[in-house]
């Protein structure tokens, strides 16, 4: 789904209910609302969208949370040999400023509240990829364990799942791809002003 | 007029890009300068231990790869299995005691370089993490080659390894020897000489002797301040009695004596692969007759190895059956972090990361 409202992980609310949408008083949402009425209006909302996903996903700026192993194989992923600084992606250290949150390794019970703090503390738009089978699932750490959560999404909603014990970096790489992929398909103006998406 | 003053309390919290982990320092600040440090672990507490409980001693090796220091997992196999083999009795050939010896120190090099590099780039110097990262990639080429993994290995094997290296592969070993030769002063360039370097570093985080060996501090930190035990020279294990190599010991304790050992180390460990290339015989590697679900017999037994980090034992309780009955980890790193508070006492807040990595702790260490 474009907009990524489809419920993830266990008893998800979707995205959209989370984060309310701005009121629609801004006056770029009313611009967007007088633009999508005129004829032929929606081209010129698509190909602005497009430039403007086109930058978003071009300039993913992560919090890099790495908790365990998978962070070492991030930390290679942002290094020399798999340099994720060739498709914009540039590690931030607060929240704040960062727009994906890299859940890379296993997550505890008592770190699910500052991870949940931390995903809300960063602004919208914002994005999780699950770096690994502990974010994603538990991993190996699912059975006979009472400290691991059973995935990360169970905290947080989740776009893109790498899975791997540790992914390698390359996983990682294909993992941010498919985001931006995703992040360009983004009805996003439209999404802002609540209008209908796209068929 | 005197100034009003009060203390802080800084929270370092769990997210943080220097705390090499998930670890949360309470810091009680007066000023510029460290009062207290209180670390707060368990945030990657992983119930290994328990977890053990449930599995075959295979099983656990896996387990171990993972759950205990990520970043030396061949040295946590070897610690387990060598409580698994002591107590089994299960000889090992001898061509897997050298294969062993060797992915050893390999494993030992690969982890003093994510050190090097992820703490220098805490205090600054970025380039050092680029090129600690490149140098790192060759070792785990040649760790994927041979073990089909490139940060958890699963190689090791009661009574052995689990496959024989493919050809040519001690070639490429030998070859990333010499070039690592030439990288370690490259380093040493950057570093050691630079006046930046060493204002950050010489004479800051000072660790006594005499709080060192009360506080249980051992591998590179304890050597560090002054401490002269080595468990592969003291109780050695593997083919490590065979093998000649220094063990850098440092008076001063304080950070800069921290990397002048761990440098020297990296240097050790390039001396003892290739003394273990050049004595690799040929032969069986791995003990015949070990069934997969292995039972050991009742019993318990402590064993230690030199992990990266340190002393790592494991005190294994058996009661015959498949599962152990009780594993319990002596961590490194948990000892040594536990003389943080002593190092850091004193210091400006900006030394607090400088001292916090020199002590290379993992969190999954320290947790379990």
């Amino acid at each position: 789904m474009p907009d990524g409202a489809q419920p993830q992980g266990n008893g998800q609310t979707a995205r959209s209910e989370q984060s309310p949408k701005p009121s629609a008083a801004a006056p770029i949402d009313r611009l967007v609302e007088v633009v999508d009425a005129l004829p032929g209006g929606s081209v010129i909302l698509t190909t602005v969208e497009h430039v403007l996903n086109w930058g978003r996903a071009s300039s993913i700026w992560p919090l890099t949370f790495g908790l365990a192993c998978c962070a070492i194989e991030m930390m290679g992923a942002f290094a020399g040999r798999f340099d994720l600084d060739r498709i914009g992606v540039i590690p931030r250290a607060t929240p704040r400023q960062a727009d994906l949150i890299i859940v890379a390794g296993r997550a505890t019970i008592k770190i699910a509240p500052i991870v949940r703090r931390l995903w809300e503390q960063m602004p919208e738009p914002k994005y999780v990829i699950s770096m690994g089978s502990c974010a994603t699932c538990g991993g190996p750490f699912y059975y006979d364990n009472y400290s691991i959560l059973k995935g990360i999404d169970t905290v947080i909603p989740v776009d893109v799942y790498v899975p791997g014990c540790p992914p390698r970096p390359e996983a990682l790489y294909e993992g941010v791809l498919k985001l931006q992929e995703k992040i360009k398909a983004e009805p996003f103006l439209r999404r802002r002003a609540g209008l209908a998406a796209p068929a | 007029m005197a100034l009003r003053t009060e203390e802080l309390i800084l929270n370092m919290g769990p997210q943080h890009p220097s705390t090499h982990g998930v670890l949360r320092l309470v810091v009680t600040l007066e000023g510029e300068n460290v009062v207290d440090v209180a670390p707060d672990i368990g945030y990657l507490h992983s119930s290994v231990e328990k977890m053990m409980e449930y599995r075959t001693y295979i099983q656990s090796i896996s387990l171990a790869d993972r759950g205990m220091d990520y970043l030396a997992a061949l040295a946590n196999e070897m610690a387990l299995l060598r409580a698994v083999e002591t107590l089994g009795k299960i000889e090992t050939p001898q061509r897997a005691q050298w294969l062993r010896t060797l992915f050893l120190e390999l494993q030992r090099i690969a982890s003093h370089l994510v050190w090097l590099g992820t703490w220098c780039i805490d205090i600054g110097a970025t380039t050092v993490f680029l090129w600690c990262f490149r140098e790192r990639e060759k070792i785990i080429e040649l760790m994927e080659k041979s073990t089909g993994g490139r940060l958890h290995y699963v190689y090791f094997r009661p009574g052995g390894v689990y496959e024989d290296v493919p050809e040519g592969w001690t070639d490429g070993v030998l070859a990333f020897c010499d070039d690592f030769a030439q990288r370690i002063v490259e380093y040493e360039g950057l570093l050691t000489a630079n006046p930046i370097f060493e204002v950050r570093t010489k004479g800051i985080g000072i660790l006594p002797r005499a709080t060192a060996i009360n506080l249980g501090a051992s591998g590179p930190v304890g050597r560090a301040s002054g401490i002269d035990f080595d468990v592969r020279k003291a109780f050695p294990y593997e083919k490590y009695a065979e093998v000649e190599f220094d063990v850098p010991v440092r008076q001063e304790g304080d950070v800069f004596a921290r990397y002048q050992v761990r440098l020297e180390e990296m240097r050790q460990s390039m001396r003892i692969i290739r003394q273990c290339v050049a004595k690799l015989p040929a032969g069986e590697i791995r003990a015949p007759k070990v069934p997969i679900t292995l039972r050991l017999p009742k019993g318990e037994i402590y064993t230690r190895t030199e992990s990266p980090r340190g002393d790592l034992g494991i005190y294994l309780v058996s009661e015959g059956g498949e599962h152990p009955y009780r594993v319990k980890i002596r961590a490194p790193a948990f000892s040594n972090l536990y003389a943080l508070t002593e190092m850091m006492r004193g210091w400006k807040v900006a030394d607090v990361i400088a001292i916090l990595g020199s002590i290379d702790i993992v969190l999954s260490d320290v947790d379990r």
